[in-house]
């Protein structure tokens, strides 16, 4: 059943993206409520709401806040709208139909923090979006809300649209650093674990994602407590999922945490409808491209952290991929692999090799190239990017990418072995190169 | 094909100057180069190199790294039909084969009247599959026929949309009087709505 909407609670109204209907429907008013609070009784309501970060580690974001080293400045706002992972789509509609829920969050966030300069980054491909910000952010420095002394106190900070230009790894926090500094986007190593001890120019950064600034005037408008009221146990607040794939109605829909499940989502008239054609289900993906698959046993399961996580999966960007019992599972396990092996940054050796063999290996398969030894093989170089093929994963690289790629190896290969020796043992599945007759 | 003309340059030195350090300005500067021309050329590569005082290698380095900035002309009109595993499920690669079929070009090769189409990654439309992004542009649940009558429209003129190059028509201003300013990594105060320390230091 529906519930109360926070973060895409003007998505009905086409108007939402100019400030005059935005403060019509109660935008700004949670920066006036927070300027007339001290930064630490707003960082304290966030802390207490605790919100989880929206951009798929699901790290709760008032403590991320609490690691800036104390005394030390300048410190910045990086906010994270690479959004790219297949399947996920929310970003891109909070930033065209809301942008200025996510300014006001951004400058929440600056206020709390003491965070002095904002670095807005949204993906280079989504011009609409791009645009859609820009006047937004045009509209808001005229009235006042964005720059210098802030409604007349002084509360002062730039907020910098700045374009990406194609690259899924800048979604990863230091990549994303990286990559404001001018450089190729390629993540660090760590420690530092976090930006905010050393992040952009060195300095204490915070970067946080759109969909978790979005909740952000929500919660200073109607405190911590309400907002812990909704969702989970451990997961507080409502979730924006997109479900896609194989479903009749696919769809962007918000809903409480814990109390909705992957069945309600994918199979409720108020949702996705159910697998098209009144075909059965065969698997999907519960959070992403990087996330190991769920079947139907995992139906039931509440839309929540911790219960995804001890399924052996998780909830990551948001993104649920329905596939029906039609759905070629090697053909679906190679789109996903290779798109782990195209957008790898070349860093990290078995990373940049790794993915790359994967996907050349299952597109032999797939042509009919395939050897006994494949699937042997397949595993074998998984275990080299991520040892144990476990979850959560253990990685030989710098950032999880590379054992994202395993997730849907492990998982096809485990469920739908059969399938792969199909395509290497049986000769009807060849494909004859045109010319060979 | 060459350096920044004297508008792009004024809107270079608006866009250096919203940044601490000016080589976070280069992504947005390649963009702008690549708007100019269409792709971004060796000239340009070197005058940004001029105005981020970088060598050139520095830009090049930057500028392959990321899949939009092209080295080469790839047309007026760039198709980028998505692949991801949305799309793929809905479809993909059949568009992608009558793409290539009805444009007679593979992959990356650009037609006479300036037409190319290339597979990318998932575009975030995933609930419109299958997509497509013209001059990242935006069509959803693209049939073989919507596809065809895309391409028509391209060729008589009545798709509008940015030449190759062009990504947001509105740009971001800070006018003079409204901007915080940079928060410079050499200055270390706290910001002014920050909290001063309870015990004044030297009262005495």
């Amino acid at each position: 059943m529906p519930v109360e909407k926070i973060v895409t609670s003007r998505f009905d109204n086409l108007e939402a993206h100019k400030l005059e209907t935005y403060l019509e429907t109660g935008g700004y008013v949670a920066l006036r409520k927070a300027l007339d609070m001290t930064p630490e009784e707003v960082h304290n309501e966030v802390r207490g709401a605790s919100v989880l970060g929206r951009g798929g580690a699901g790290f709760p974001a008032g403590v991320k806040w609490g690691f800036c080293p104390p005394g030390v400045w300048p410190r910045y706002l990086v906010v994270n709208g690479d959004e790219s992972e297949p399947g996920t789509y929310k970003d891109r509609q909070l930033l065209e139909r809301d942008p200025h829920q996510i300014i006001e969050g951004c400058l929440l966030a600056c206020y709390a923090v003491g965070l002095t300069q904002c670095f807005l980054y949204i993906r280079g491909e989504m011009a609409h979006a791009q645009e859609r910000v820009a006047a937004a952010l045009n509209d808001a420095y005229k009235a006042g809300y964005v720059g210098k002394n802030i409604l007349g106190t002084d509360f002062s900070v730039d907020i910098v649209l700045h374009w990406g230009a194609g690259a899924y790894i800048v979604g990863e926090e230091t990549a994303l650093i990286e990559s404001l500094e001018g450089n190729r986007g390629m993540p660090r190593l760590k420690p530092p674990f976090f930006p905010a001890a050393v992040g952009l120019y060195g300095q204490p950064t915070i970067v946080n994602n759109v969909e978790t600034l979005a909740n952000l005037p929500w919660i200073v408008e109607n405190g911590a407590e309400a907002y812990a009221a909704m969702g989970a146990e451990n997961s507080k607040g409502t979730r924006v999922f997109a479900v896609s794939g194989h479903v009749n109605n696919p769809g962007v829909f918000e809903v409480e945490f814990g109390t909705t499940t992957f069945r309600d989502i994918i199979e409720g008239s108020d949702y996705a409808g159910g697998v098209r054609a009144g075909k059965k289900l065969k698997g999907f993906v519960p959070g992403g491209a990087s996330a190991p698959w769920f079947f139907e046993e995992h139906l039931d399961l509440p839309l929540e952290k911790v219960a995804v996580d001890q399924a052996g999966s998780m909830l990551g960007s948001g993104a649920i991929v329905v596939m029906d019992e039609d759905t070629d599972m090697v053909k679906a396990c190679h789109n996903l692999v290779r798109f782990f092996a195209r957008e790898s940054c070349g860093k990290c050796t078995p990373c940049r090799e790794g993915t790359t063999w994967l996907e050349r290996i299952l597109s032999r398969i797939i042509a009919g190239e395939g050897r006994p030894s494949d699937l042997a093989l397949l595993l074998e170089v998984s275990e080299n990017i991520s040892p144990g093929i476990a979850w959560p994963p253990k990685q030989t690289t710098i950032c999880p990418l590379g054992p994202s790629a395993v997730s849907p190896i492990a998982s096809s290969i485990d469920r739908f072995r059969s399938e792969f020796e199909d395509y290497i043992t049986l000769s009807d599945r060849r494909v004859i190169p045109v010319g060979s007759a | 094909m060459a350096r920044l003309n004297d508008n792009n340059l004024r809107i270079a030195a608006e866009l250096i100057g919203r940044y601490p350090r000016p080589k976070s300005a280069l992504i947005p500067l390649l963009h702008l180069a690549q708007e100019q021309d269409g792709f971004v050329s060796n000239e340009a590569m070197e005058h940004l190199a001029e105005l981020l005082d970088l060598t050139p290698a520095e830009v090049m380095g930057t500028c392959t790294f990321y899949e939009m900035f092209k080295l080469e002309p790839v047309g007026d009109y760039r198709i980028n039909i998505c692949h991801g595993i949305s799309c793929h499920l809905m479809g993909a690669d059949d568009l992608i084969h009558h793409a290539e079929q009805s444009l007679g070009v593979r992959q990356g090769t650009v037609t006479g009247d300036g037409i190319s189409i290339e597979g990318v990654e998932c575009i975030a439309a995933c609930t419109e599959a299958p997509c497509l992004q013209v001059n990242y542009r935006y069509m959803n649940k693209v049939s073989n026929q919507g596809f065809d009558a895309l391409v028509n429209g391209i060729r008589d003129g009545s798709v509008n949309v940015p030449k190759h190059g062009t990504l947001a028509l509105v740009r971001q201003h800070i006018p003079e009087d409204k901007a915080a300013g940079n928060a410079m990594v050499e200055s270390d105060d706290p910001p002014a709505w920050w909290p001063k320390p309870a015990v004044e230091e030297g009262a005495e």
